[in-house]
């Protein structure tokens, strides 16, 4: 049993089937990564997994428990964390405080009243929050506007939120996706440090095959909304069934 | 001190002292000289400043952190005011009673209003909110105001009869709102030479209230639950996966802030005891949103500021008339004395919402962080006035909150 096992799931869109029968298996602290061309409904399985859209048919369970029917932030609280393919930040609060957030909501939960306390005298979240970012090498920008920031450091920050919130799964939305090489060659680099030293699941879906062959254990290979293999890197390599979803028939 | 930053501190004290020597500071013409008419010190614009900004402070907690742009809070003003009218009309002309229940009254029709309106965001909000302070004006206007109930007395307004049966009020005392037998319209006038400055009671009362909010609201915005509130505003999608609920963030905002406009319209029933439902109509709170954005969205002082310039422009521009400017430009030549008048005359008089209004699009285009930016900004240039020029130009700290 994987740590997420997606059984049968189905999403049609009007008269577009954008997936039709996907099962998965997610195994624990794995790196797993999702690959197929554009439109194999890498993206609607994501956003099936996360609670912003709800499967027709199936069941996904995450350690055991369905998520299906939960709110995105019931699920992100159970333990799954997503980066987005453009960073979704919040640009207008300062660094620090993005930081802060994360150790809030891994603290208290999902909604807690505290109106009158200084935040910066919450003293076990400050220290959180600063030890993480010296963990994602970002010290030096603590206090500045988030917004303000390379792409890059962006990307960087918002891992580093989803970090703070100790999370069992980590889920990535083309996290290199419009970056410069020295940018992905980084963020490659964070990733494998991140599954090396953390308690960790990540599971990825990715374009750039430079990205998925450098980190992941695991790939599932998705055509038209199913998943066409599901096998170690090497084999997925020269698979031919890969070759003809990615290249064409005649190729 | 009390648990603030050397900068909050330094903004309350400065506050503080703004309101405590307001007689002095809105009194700075002579009685009888021809700039009496720009003297704001006289005590009924002196409350209206306070309440207002009370009314703007609370505002800006839902508004300037959030970012959910309300037009209904003016519903939240008047049920404080009809609560507080009830109670002298019931019980007692004590004012503690009143406020208290007119918070507490607010409080419950804006978790109502809240929980209804919050479903939806951006324009979708702000429309229901509308739709919702509609349908309450319309309430007290005429439904709840019929002879076999007649819970706001209508168009008349609500107010105090001799044949009501204040329960609790001795034959003895006056028939005015009063704060344990102090008198919120006991006026002492202090003469100094040709000035004359009046210290008024009710005035002291909404001050002490004012400084009291505005220490709350400066809590608020440095504690976590002010930084989330920021946080929804910047990005709801990131907040969601991150594990928070917006929407208790946002239902307790609005509380908040319909707390806060209760206890503006409690006060202002206390100064005055009565309650009519124009106080309830969309363009009073359409005024708030004005005073919010004039002062400076988002940051602790700007609503206060913006406040106090709308009422004055309201009390004072609206007094000039053609005497008053013919008065003026009397050394000009004839012809020209009238052409000149025929020029300012539609900016002033009942045309001052004109000006208002030059003034508000001026204020948005050119600064878009309200009057709070003017100032920092002429701050700023002052500050680069006095270093020596070969200083680079120096990074910023991003400005949190503020």
């Amino acid at each position: 049993m994987g740590i997420l096992e997606v059984k049968d799931v189905g999403k049609r869109f009007g008269g577009l089937q954008a997936l039709g029968d996907v099962n998965l298996s997610v195994k624990e602290n794995s790196v797993h990564a999702i690959i197929g061309p554009n439109g194999a409904g890498k993206s609607t399985l994501l956003n099936c997994l996360v609670g912003k859209l709800i499967p027709d048919t199936g069941s996904v369970m995450f350690d055991g428990q369905s998520v299906l029917g939960r709110t995105p932030y019931e699920i992100n609280q159970m333990g799954i964390s997503r980066v987005f393919q453009t960073p979704e930040i919040f640009g207008d609060l300062s660094v620090m405080e993005n930081m802060m957030i994360p150790c809030f909501a891994k603290r208290d939960g999902s909604f807690r009243m505290h109106a009158i306390e200084n935040m910066m005298s919450e003293k076990d979240i400050v220290e959180k929050a600063e030890a993480m970012l010296v963990d994602m090498n970002m010290a030096d920008k603590r206090d500045m506007h988030a917004a303000s920031m390379s792409r890059g450091d962006k990307r960087r920050l918002e891992i580093g939120m989803c970090l703070a919130q100790e999370p069992r799964l980590l889920l990535l939305d083309e996290p290199t996706a419009g970056m410069a090489r020295a940018d992905t060659n980084n963020t490659i680099d964070l990733l494998k440090q991140i599954s090396d030293e953390r308690d960790i699941t990540i599971a990825i879906i990715e374009h750039d095959m430079h990205v998925v062959f450098s980190l992941a254990q695991r790939i599932t290979v998705l055509a038209q909304g199913t998943p066409l293999v599901e096998d170690d890197p090497e084999n997925i390599k020269g698979h031919p069934k890969v070759r003809e979803a990615y290249l064409g028939e005649s190729a | 001190m009390l648990g603030l930053n050397k900068k909050d501190t330094t903004l309350l004290i400065a506050v503080a002292v703004l309101t405590m020597f307001a007689p002095f500071f809105l009194n700075p013409f002579p009685s009888d000289s021809a700039m009496a008419q720009f003297n704001a010190g006289y005590p009924d614009l002196m409350q209206r400043f306070v309440i207002f900004g009370i009314f703007a402070i609370g505002f800006n907690i839902l508004f300037g952190l959030t970012g959910y742009l309300s037009f209904g809070h003016a519903a939240f003003l008047g049920v404080g005011s009809y609560a507080a009218v009830w109670i002298f009309k019931l019980f007692t002309y004590n004012v503690v009673p009143a406020i208290i229940l007119a918070v507490i009254v607010a409080a419950v029709f804006s978790v109502l209003m809240g929980y209804v309106s919050l479903r939806r965001s951006g324009i979708y909000f702000s429309i229901l909110t509308l739709a919702f302070a509609q349908m309450m004006f319309a309430l007290a206007y005429s439904v709840l105001s019929n002879p076999k109930f007649n819970l706001t007395n209508g168009e008349t307004g609500l107010q105090v009869y001799p044949n009501d049966p204040q329960m609790f009020h001795p034959d003895s005392m006056q028939d005015f709102p009063h704060l344990f037998g102090l008198y919120m319209n006991s006026t002492y006038t202090m003469n100094v030479g040709p000035w004359a400055f009046d210290f008024n009671t009710g005035y002291y009362l909404c001050a002490v209230v004012l400084l009291a909010v505005f220490y709350l609201a400066i809590r608020i915005f440095r504690s976590p639950f002010g930084m989330m509130l920021r946080a929804i505003k910047s990005n709801q999608t990131r907040l969601n996966y991150t594990g928070l609920n917006p929407r208790p963030y946002t239902l307790a905002a609005f509380v908040i802030s319909g707390a806060y406009a209760g206890l503006a319209g409690g006060l202002m029933a206390a100064m005055d005891p009565l309650a009519g439902a124009e106080r309830m109509q969309w363009t009073a709170s359409g005024e708030v949103v004005l005073m919010t954005i004039l002062g400076g969205t988002g940051t602790l002082i700007g609503p206060v500021l913006g406040a106090g310039f709308i009422k004055y422009f309201e009390n004072i521009f609206s007094k000039i008339n053609d005497a008053v400017l013919h008065q003026w430009f009397a050394f000009l030549p004839d012809g020209l004395e009238d052409f000149v008048v025929f020029l300012i005359h539609p900016f002033v008089g009942k045309g001052w919402h004109l000006t208002l209004g030059i003034l508000f699009m001026l204020v948005v285009i050119f600064l878009p962080g309200g009057l709070v930016e003017g100032g920092q900004r002429i701050g700023k240039w002052i500050k680069s006035r006095g270093k020596s020029k070969d200083t680079g130009p120096k990074t910023e700290p991003a400005e949190l909150g503020e």
